[in-house]
């Protein structure tokens, strides 16, 4: 081999169970409202997808101010599911989303399963690629209402979910790392007809003001996000993956770069989100996208779907993996 | 440095280049070469700056309201904003030095709405508050109005924008709260004699929230409406992460809480339910479904 071959394009198509994608890049429920503000700054049909903010059946005001503290690479949130509403949404979001392009993935939450039910059946017939039943936001009144700490209560929305919702497009269970075992929570949910799972949804944690000697934001507790989790994320994914390795997993927790979201897909994610990074860029999502190419070129695979998983492989089949390829590559 | 697409408030995303750095009292003023954020910009924006550098620990801008705005040509457009020293984010950046880069979003937020025709108006800031007022006052001149301000702080070294309010309307009050400069007293204090003097017909305020609800009280009392433009913690700016609501009443009289960062920072200050700041009031649009169940 003379010249070292011309570096590929990646590949980057990947598929969250059937749904296919451009890209694995999405955005973060929460992060990014119902995708107008970042069409600002980048066209929302360059993404894999959008994820939308939670939508419930009513308006809801979410919880009072302060509703935020910045802490080390992180933020704590208290918004609590303010919203307009799924009429509001299937009048005025979904359409404009449809306009300009994106694949929309519609994030539903509830107070309890028939309210998750009425909104997959509200959402049956408008042509959505995606559901992810957020079961796991630490910003509820009662901690009981956190479905993804109890494996039967996840259960049973999942199964409600799946059952009332459109068969052909995936339903996705968003789980909390606050839990003793994660693989358990994604057993129950699988086992109930998940088709993917989402992770990992905010750490519930706290800042106290220490000047006013009071806690510093108005619902007192809040869901932690940016690079700080990070680490718990990647975890939660491996294991994951271990626990239900036929399930496509769609990642998130403190994705920043490329090479963040490739520890991701690494661990067994099929596509990831970016979050709270939006708030520091807004045109992270995009420019995770490229860097993440350029890590996967560098590295050598030809394809995103490639590297799914990769890091469960001993230094055996990674070194035979390579191998080959350099074989086709030279062929 | 993504330009936007299309839109009526077309936001950039830039590196500026920091061209000057002046203290004056407790605040530092910045001017920095920003052609994109200058372009658009109208009185009343603000911009939201990173902090911290690339490898920050500190994830969320930092927004300042924008002042002393020169569109230029394509590339010489600066714009001016004024940081008053707050916590670590804030630390640093008065520790920039000129000629470094700052990251910057902007021009962000609704800006003051302007009369239809040139009317009497009355201008008042608190602390680094009146840094908006003052293109928003050439603004107003520019248009034939009567401008008449009022600049105020607790003490001397908090005052902002009295020179530069001097220089372009000549007549200025100034008050502080314990007479370090200017009548002692609240800012609000000569806002009576002011609006009956010029027969004003609107007010516009900026500074801390107590004292625009103060202003907002002053105006109602002369029945004349107050656009006042409000500094809440925020963590995006754009208008994505829902934290900087203020509970605000509609046109179709139901209050919500509404991003002070898109719908504001300007608010009619009428409208903002000041009282209710910091609490979930139970007549609030959406309030019903909070309930736990």
């Amino acid at each position: 081999m003379a010249a070292p071959p011309q570096r590929p394009k990646v590949d980057m198509r990947t598929s969250l169970a059937g749904f296919e994608l451009p890209n694995p890049v999405l955005t973060a429920s929460g992060c990014a409202a119902s995708g107008r503000e970042l069409d600002q700054f980048f066209g929302v049909a360059e993404l894999g997808a959008v994820v939308t903010k939670s939508i419930m059946s009513r308006p809801r005001s979410g919880r009072p101010t302060p509703r935020m503290a910045e802490t080390p690479s992180g933020m704590l949130n208290s918004i609590g599911l303010q919203g307009p509403g799924i009429d509001s949404f299937l009048a005025n979001d979904l359409p404009w989303l449809r306009a300009h392009g994106a694949r929309v993935v519609v994030s539903i939450a509830g107070g309890h399963t028939d309210e998750f039910v009425s909104l997959a059946k509200r959402l049956y017939h408008h042509g959505i690629d995606m559901i992810e039943v957020n079961i796991s936001c630490p910003n509820v009144e009662n901690r009981g209402q956190v479905f993804a700490c109890d494996a039967i209560a996840a259960a049973r929305v999942i199964s409600a979910v799946r059952r009332a919702a459109n068969p052909n497009v995936p339903v996705f269970a968003k789980l909390s790392p606050d839990v003793t075992d994660i693989g358990y929570i994604a057993r129950a949910v699988t086992d109930a007809g998940a088709d993917g799972i989402s992770l990992i949804n905010t750490l519930l944690g706290m800042v106290i003001d220490v000047d006013a000697m009071r806690p510093a934001l108005g619902g007192v507790t809040g869901g932690l996000s940016g690079p700080a989790i990070r680490p718990v994320a990647v975890r939660c994914v491996w294991q994951v993956h271990k626990s239900v390795p036929h399930l496509p997993l769609l990642g998130m927790g403190g994705i920043k770069t490329g090479a963040d979201a490739l520890q991701f897909v690494f661990a067994g994610a099929s596509a990831v989100s970016v979050g709270t990074a939006v708030f520091h860029d807004p045109s992270a999502p995009v420019r995770v996208l490229a860097e993440l190419e350029n890590e996967l070129a560098r590295r050598g695979f030809g394809s995103f779907r490639e590297a799914i998983g990769f890091a469960h492989r001993s230094p055996a089949e990674q070194a035979e993996f390579f191998a080959r390829r350099s074989v086709e590559v030279s062929a | 440095m993504t330009e936007t697409r299309d839109g009526a408030h077309p936001v950039v995303h830039e590196m500026g280049e920091i061209f000057d750095i002046t203290r004056f009292g407790e605040y530092t003023q910045f001017t920095v070469v920003a052609p994109g954020v200058a372009r658009a910009f109208r009185p009343g924006q603000f911009v939201a700056v990173a902090v911290g550098g690339p490898d920050t620990a500190m994830l969320l801008r930092r927004s300042f309201a924008l002042y002393g705005v020169k569109p230029g040509t394509e590339f010489a457009g600066t714009i001016q904003f004024v940081v008053a020293v707050r916590g670590a984010g804030t630390g640093w950046l008065v520790n920039q030095k000129t000629g470094a880069r700052l990251d910057l979003v902007g021009p962000l937020g609704t800006p003051f709405p302007l009369p239809r025709e040139a009317v009497p108006v009355v201008l008042v800031g608190g602390g680094y508050g009146t840094a908006p007022l003052i293109p928003l006052a050439e603004l107003l001149i520019a248009m034939g109005c009567e401008v008449e301000m009022i600049v105020g702080a607790g003490t001397a070294r908090k005052l902002f924008g009295e020179m530069q309010a001097k220089r372009l309307i000549g007549k200025v009050t100034v008050t502080t709260d314990d007479g370090s400069a200017g009548q002692r007293g609240r800012v609000t204090d000569p806002m009576p004699s002011a609006i009956d003097r010029l027969g004003a017909q609107i007010v516009y305020g900026c500074g801390p929230m107590p004292m625009l609800r103060a202003v907002g009280d002053v105006a109602r009392a002369h029945a004349i409406p107050a656009q006042v433009a409000v500094e809440e913690a925020m963590a995006c700016g754009i208008g994505v992460c829902m934290t900087c609501v203020l509970p605000v009443r509609g046109a179709d009289g139901v209050s919500r809480f509404v991003r002070s960062c898109v719908e504001g920072p300007v608010f009619e200050a009428g409208r903002v339910r000041w009282a209710d700041v910091g609490t979930l009031p139970a007549d609030l649009f959406g309030a019903d479904a909070m309930g736990g169940r």
